[in-house]
């Protein structure tokens, strides 16, 4: 049974993590979040328990410590004094289940809307429960506080100029909030607000079983619908501590590196719209639309495809599908040549990149931003090489890094993502192994149709499928994968039955989303623009 | 004019009414305001880009100010937290104005039914035309503009289109 690594008393919680981090070099906070026990049949004496998640400075390892709160004092010390990432990680499992951090800088809502009553996560809380917002608040109960921290008086705020970027903002590429105080055309202090996609993922998880999730886990990043689907599905799949076969994992490989393409197109071709190069937008548009065709003619759908199962995979590859898909990458290659040779060696676009919006190493781990934005800092954190899943060992790619963590350095290390990913897929496409996709397992692959109408055993076993689910063990799990915006991990909490207990997702956009306030301070609205365009926020993603 | 229409019709007039004039020229220049918040925003890029080319339709000056535009796509999950900002957005563009609710989520709140979404942007702005699918194809999207373009031949210059819609949020 998968247990949490440490389980620890509340007074000492915030020691162990110190601990940790000065010790053994845990330094990444990935996540934090909190579970109900509330209708859990194990009744457990304590309703609340923490989960900080964290990984090491190897990455390669990742610890959960679980911590019970007693039921009347619902309350811990914050460590958003040692991780920059912890303040919304806390302020999240707040916002959702009510605990209080002591010492928190700014503890109050940030998926919900301010006019929201009660905790949506609480077992308690009736999913379809909603809770008109009648306006929305204007963030200068935290904007104040800020700029008076920075030595601002109260006469110099009379003087700032305050602008909302957003939360419907062509710049804002989906729906955050900036709001920003303004001196000429710099930025002094910056709130950003979120929620505003909020879509109940979490909870929508405790309300459905395994593979109906699936779906709801295409609209995490619905710009690599699949690469979410992976990570979800093997998170289950580790759980249930099952192998899916070598065709599966090598499809998977296959259908998610391209996922990582359209990924990286979409945030660099909208990169640069924003710049004002619209050409490299219907440049690098076209052979995404060209994946997706082959993306609908694989899985049926354009951009949401639900292609895994827990177990495998809900088709196989389809004849001609070799030729489609070189077909794509020559198109990809010939669109990345073409976007490069307007800008790499374009006067303008680098002045206008390079040196912006940077994020420092330091800001990087201590805010918990992985991907290509940790990357291109220098940082050569990528789990297909730190924690090797699916092969990707035994394929011959490179990790790319950056080294000034600039907005130029962002771009190029998406384009040379995507040229490593290329690689990947037709060192995978030449190794394809045949074979079945689905593990042969009736208790969690569908039976097929023919037995389903031809004998009983197949009909019950449909049955028990379709009213139950795929049961897995009781227990909980954290499990990653490297998807296109970074670390992509399930916390998963089972109780043994085809629903699972809790879900929570760790977004990688989220932690980068909490670090930006801070890495645009001081510089200007129009670098702020490119600087958002560059770090790939995915609303669906980091709202959830 | 250069067209070689005034060799036949010489000193002629054309007459029509000034409604069909109008509408002719509205139709076939609708400015949409992509109200784009999720996937669907993604698949209304797509209509956008080269391979589908919105602009065949006349709908390619995309405006991110609701004051310049006269078509709003509501393209993506609406939550309790935005819809107040949906309808400022609304209530800032002029008459007369259009609303395509694209995708399920917009439409009913899609496969959404819980504590944060809402059921559907016709609970806030009134709409006209709803597009099916979870994101809809380009081609649906389309089908949609079209659709709003038939129904603009045959509105009135001088009178609001709707003027009897109460909504959750209006008091």
């Amino acid at each position: 049974m998968f247990k949490a690594d440490m389980v620890v008393k509340p007074e000492d919680l915030k020691a162990t993590i110190l601990k940790l981090k000065n010790e053994e070099g845990y330094n990444l906070l990935l996540d934090v979040t909190a579970t109900d026990y509330l209708a859990h049949h194990e009744k457990p004496e304590n309703r609340f328990a923490l989960i900080y998640i964290l990984r090491d400075k190897t990455f390669q390892k990742s610890i959960t410590i679980k911590t019970f709160l007693p039921n009347d004092k619902l309350e811990i010390d914050t460590i958003s004094d040692l991780y920059y990432s912890a303040n919304w990680g806390e302020r999240e499992t707040y916002d959702q289940y009510g605990i209080k951090f002591i010492g928190h800088p700014n503890l109050k809502r940030v998926l919900n809307h301010h006019q929201f009553v009660g905790h949506p996560l609480r077992k308690d809380y009736i999913i379809t429960q909603g809770q008109i917002c009648t306006e929305t608040e204007s963030l200068m109960d935290e904007m104040t506080p800020l700029m008076t921290s920075k030595g601002y008086s109260k006469e110099d705020l009379e003087e700032v100029m305050y602008l909302n970027i957003g939360p419907s903002h062509p710049a804002s590429h989906g729906t955050i909030r900036n709001f920003v105080a303004l001196e000429g055309e710099t930025i002094r202090g910056c709130v950003t607000e979120i929620g505003y996609l909020h879509r109940g993922f979490e909870k929508s998880c405790e309300n459905h079983n395994y593979n109906q999730i699936i779906p709801y886990t295409d609209r995490l990043n619905y710009c690599s619908a699949i690469l979410n689907n992976i990570g979800f599905s093997k998170a289950v799949e580790d759980m249930l501590q099952i192998d899916i076969t070598d065709r599966a994992k090598f499809i998977r490989v296959i259908i998610g590196e391209l996922s990582r393409i359209t990924d990286h197109l979409v945030c660099n071709a909208a990169n640069m719209v924003d710049m004002g190069g619209l050409t490299n937008f219907w440049y690098l548009f076209a052979p995404r639309d060209k994946a997706y065709d082959l993306f609908s003619k694989l899985t049926g759908a354009r951009l949401t495809n639900t292609y895994t199962r827990i177990g495998g995979l809900e088709f196989d590859l389809y004849d001609g599908f070799a030729e489609d898909l070189e077909d794509v990458l020559k198109d990809v290659e010939q669109a990345m040549e073409d976007a490069l040779s307007l800008v790499a060696h374009n006067k303008i676009f680098q002045d206008r990149t390079q040196d912006v919006g940077i994020i420092t190493k330091e800001l990087a781990i201590s805010g918990g931003i992985t991907g290509p934005n940790l990357r291109a800092t220098g940082i050569d954190y990528d789990m297909r090489k730190s924690n090797p899943y699916y092969y990707y060992d035994t394929f011959d790619f490179d990790v790319v890094v950056g080294s000034h963590g600039d907005v130029y350095d962002r771009i190029m290390c998406r384009f040379e993502e995507m040229v490593q990913s290329i690689r990947i897929i037709r060192q995978a496409m030449k190794q394809l192994p045949g074979g079945p996709i689905n593990v042969d397992m009736p208790s969690i692959i569908m039976p097929d149709k023919k037995d389903v109408y031809g004998n009983i055993e197949g009909l019950m076993n449909q049955f028990k499928l379709v009213m139950d689910g795929v049961k897995v063990p009781q227990g909980e799990f954290y499990g990653a994968t490297e998807a296109a915006n970074g670390e992509l991990g399930f916390y998963i909490v089972s109780d043994g039955s085809g629903t699972p207990y809790k879900v929570k997702c760790r977004p990688p956009s989220y932690y980068a989303l909490a670090a930006y306030p801070k890495i645009v301070e001081n510089t200007m609205i129009a670098d702020a623009v490119i600087t958002m365009a560059s770090m790939n926020f995915i609303a669906g993603e980091f709202d959830r | 004019m250069g067209l070689g229409v005034e060799a036949v019709f010489g000193d002629s007039v054309v007459t029509t009414k000034l409604d069909k004039a109008v509408n002719w020229g509205r139709s076939y220049s609708l400015w949409p305001m992509a109200f784009g918040t999720a996937c669907c925003g993604i698949e209304f890029m797509s209509a956008a880009a080269a391979k589908h080319d919105i602009s065949r339709f006349g709908a390619e000056v995309v405006r991110f100010s609701p004051r310049q535009a006269d078509l709003m796509i509501v393209a993506g999950t609406i939550s309790y937290k935005q819809a107040p900002v949906l309808k400022k957005i609304y209530d800032q563009m002029c008459e007369p104005k259009w609303v395509i609710s694209m995708g399920a989520c917009a439409s009913s709140g899609g496969f959404y039914d819980n504590y944060t979404t809402l059921q559907g942007i016709d609970e806030i702005i009134p709409v006209d035309e709803y597009i099916s699918g979870c994101p809809p194809r380009p081609e649906a999207i389309f089908d949609a503009i079209i659709k709003i373009q038939e129904k603009a031949q045959s509105d009135s210059i001088v009178k609001d289109r709707i003027t009897d819609f109460k909504g959750i949020l209006d008091v």
